[in-house]
């Protein structure tokens, strides 16, 4: 065996790579769990493509069959349900674990330098992700897929001048409808892949500048701040994996359709819409964004798109509007009361993008567009805010710990 | 020892190589991005027939045009009176009523909200005893013009022409 690797390690050194970038990896030893959630997303990605890749098998992107072939996958393929279950409900977690992610990166600083590029590739990972997210919210061509579709692509025709010959372009018709249905499953196979490579740069990146960690403080003495990833991090990480797994399974098992919709169970019909339309829940905060842009008069639809679009391009331009010279928010109070009502706002958006565009809350005292609009300026606020608090050093950091 | 004119000649080789290349994928590039427009068959379903011999005052029907409906509403006397009232006031997209008739009594619309596409609901269920679009809240008037909510524009009114008193023939046959 050893002569075999041998061999190998002349031609291609594996045996190098895994002990520098896997097995010894040098890992910041104070990681807590919320730097599990990296991990999670990796595994989540994998049972994706997995279950998307035989659910694949069965499929077929036909106007006229996809609803019934949705049935059948349930009801006739051998542990179809299963798969399409695992599917299905993998994206909410997908999404979950990521949004967890994303935040971590913003409470401990991990987009300052020298991570600005890591992060940049994770924002575009997430662009992908909701674009393939949308993508296969499609497929199923019920109501909801047929509406969603419908309004996520009448978004195109706000673009100025081309809008119009634009979405008929992407359509591949004057509607949503069987060419659609079409280009959508291949760029939904194809996305992902996509996505793929774009974890491989993104764990180039972090592999180059190394991991950050919660008190964000950079390591001094490998020695003294650092344990090997093996068998510290894996078996860490295996341990995240077992939780997810257990409430993962326990929605695929006793709540499959606890994050879907019921109307979707009603095939398209380009004839109606349903009474309400909501999109999967992990896009209801950029929705309400959408949605709460209606000042405006004729600039309103293109204003919506730009807020709700803008709503994650700011993330691009996050590590240079924070100018603390600390990193985490550990030792940063403004910026974590800040934080806080970020996470809080987000929540509340959700709900209101949940809710129909005329609900009203408090028995009808409070309409909920107005706190939409509201929450819109909150959620910018926070990057506003940021900036202010540290590049005007409003904000007095607590003293930061010599190592970790 | 640097010979200019080899100097020149080498960049001018380099830059029409760089320009060819741009030019020639682009070129490539087309025909896959034309693959994407709508195919001829889709082109070929222009028109849409429909017979409002049966379609009694106050009533209102949905056809298929293109994959897309299309409202004729039987408009009653207090509807066409409505829509007439407000063409005076300010509307956000402003239009007369009998610029978008042909026949007072009979409004087609392309029913799909001017915001983001879905289906308003049938007349009456509107503020102004329109159109309401459920998914963000757009009130359209007894002559689909926006009133109220998101929605830039007014329902449009497709090109449609009467093949005799009761048949009319949506879209431009090409």
């Amino acid at each position: 065996m050893s002569k075999l690797m041998e061999w190998v390690d002349a031609r291609l050194p594996i045996s190098d790579m895994i002990k520098s970038q896997a097995t010894e990896y040098p890992t910041p030893k104070n990681l807590n769990y919320w730097w599990n959630f990296g991990s999670l997303a990796l595994f989540m990605l994998i049972v994706m493509i997995a279950t998307g890749l035989f659910l694949a098998m069965h499929y077929k992107p036909d106007a006229q069959q996809a609803f019934d072939i949705v049935e059948h996958i349930m009801r006739d393929v051998n542990y179809g349900w299963l798969l399409r279950y695992l599917h299905a409900n993998g994206a909410t977690f997908f999404f979950i674990i990521i949004y967890v992610h994303i935040l971590r990166g913003m409470y401990y600083g991990s987009y300052r330098a020298p991570r600005e590029i890591l992060w940049w590739i994770g924002v575009i990972i997430f662009f992908l992700m909701m674009g393939t997210g949308f993508l296969g919210y499609v497929l199923p061509w019920g109501q909801m897929s047929y509406w969603g579709a419908a309004v996520i692509t009448n978004l195109i025709t706000a673009v100025p001048v081309v809008g119009e010959d634009l979405v008929v372009w992407v359509w591949g018709g004057f509607s949503v409808g069987d060419a659609t249905l079409n280009r959508f499953y291949v760029l939904h196979f194809l996305l992902p892949l996509v996505i793929f490579a774009f974890v491989i740069v993104h764990m180039w990146a972090l592999h180059a500048v190394h991991s950050n960690n919660p008190d964000g403080i950079d390591i001094v003495d490998e020695e003294k701040d650092t344990l090997p990833f093996h068998p510290y991090f894996t078996v860490k990480d295996l341990y995240g994996v077992g939780v997810l797994l257990i409430i993962y399974c326990w929605f695929v098992f006793f709540a499959p359709n606890a994050f879907l919709e019921p109307d979707n169970y009603i095939p398209a019909n380009p004839m109606q819409t349903p009474a309400h339309i909501v999109p999967e829940w992990y896009f209801l905060p950029f929705y309400a964004i959408l949605r709460s842009i209606d000042f405006l008069g004729s600039f309103s639809k293109l204003a919506g798109v730009i807020a709700m679009v803008g709503a994650i391009c700011i993330l691009f331009v996050l590590p240079f509007l924070d100018r603390s010279p600390v990193r985490s928010f550990r030792y940063r109070p403004l910026s974590r009361s800040l934080f806080w009502i970020f996470v809080a706002n987000a929540i509340m958006l959700g709900w209101i993008g949940y809710n129909p565009s005329d609900a009203t809350a408090f028995d009808g005292a409070l309409p909920l567009i107005i706190l939409g609009r509201t929450g819109t300026a909150v959620y910018f606020g926070y990057f506003v805010m940021l900036f202010i608090v540290t590049a005007f050093k409003i904000e007095k950091p607590l003293p930061l710990p010599k190592s970790l | 020892m640097v010979i200019e004119a080899e100097e020149n000649r080498r960049d001018f080789l380099i830059l029409a190589t760089g320009a060819v290349g741009v030019a020639g994928t682009a070129a490539a590039a087309w025909p896959f991005i034309r693959s994407w427009s709508p195919t001829a068959d889709v082109l070929a379903q222009a028109t849409t027939e429909a017979d409002l011999s049966a379609l009694a005052e106050g009533q209102m029907i949905t056809i298929p045009w293109q994959g897309k409906p299309i409202f004729i509403v039987h408009r009653s006397a207090e509807q066409i009176a409505q829509a007439k009232e407000a063409d005076s006031g300010s509307l956000p997209d402003p239009a007369l009523d009998k610029d978008r008739v042909q026949k007072e009594q009979y409004l087609v619309l392309l029913a799909l909200c001017t915001h983001l596409g879905c289906v308003p609901q049938p007349i009456g269920t509107g503020d102004f005893g329109g159109f309401l679009c459920p998914c963000h809240g757009s009130h359209y008037d007894t002559s689909g013009r926006i009133r109220k909510g998101p929605a830039p524009k007014n329902l449009p009114v497709p090109y449609y022409a009467f093949k005799d008193d009761h048949t009319v023939v949506i879209g431009k046959p090409v």
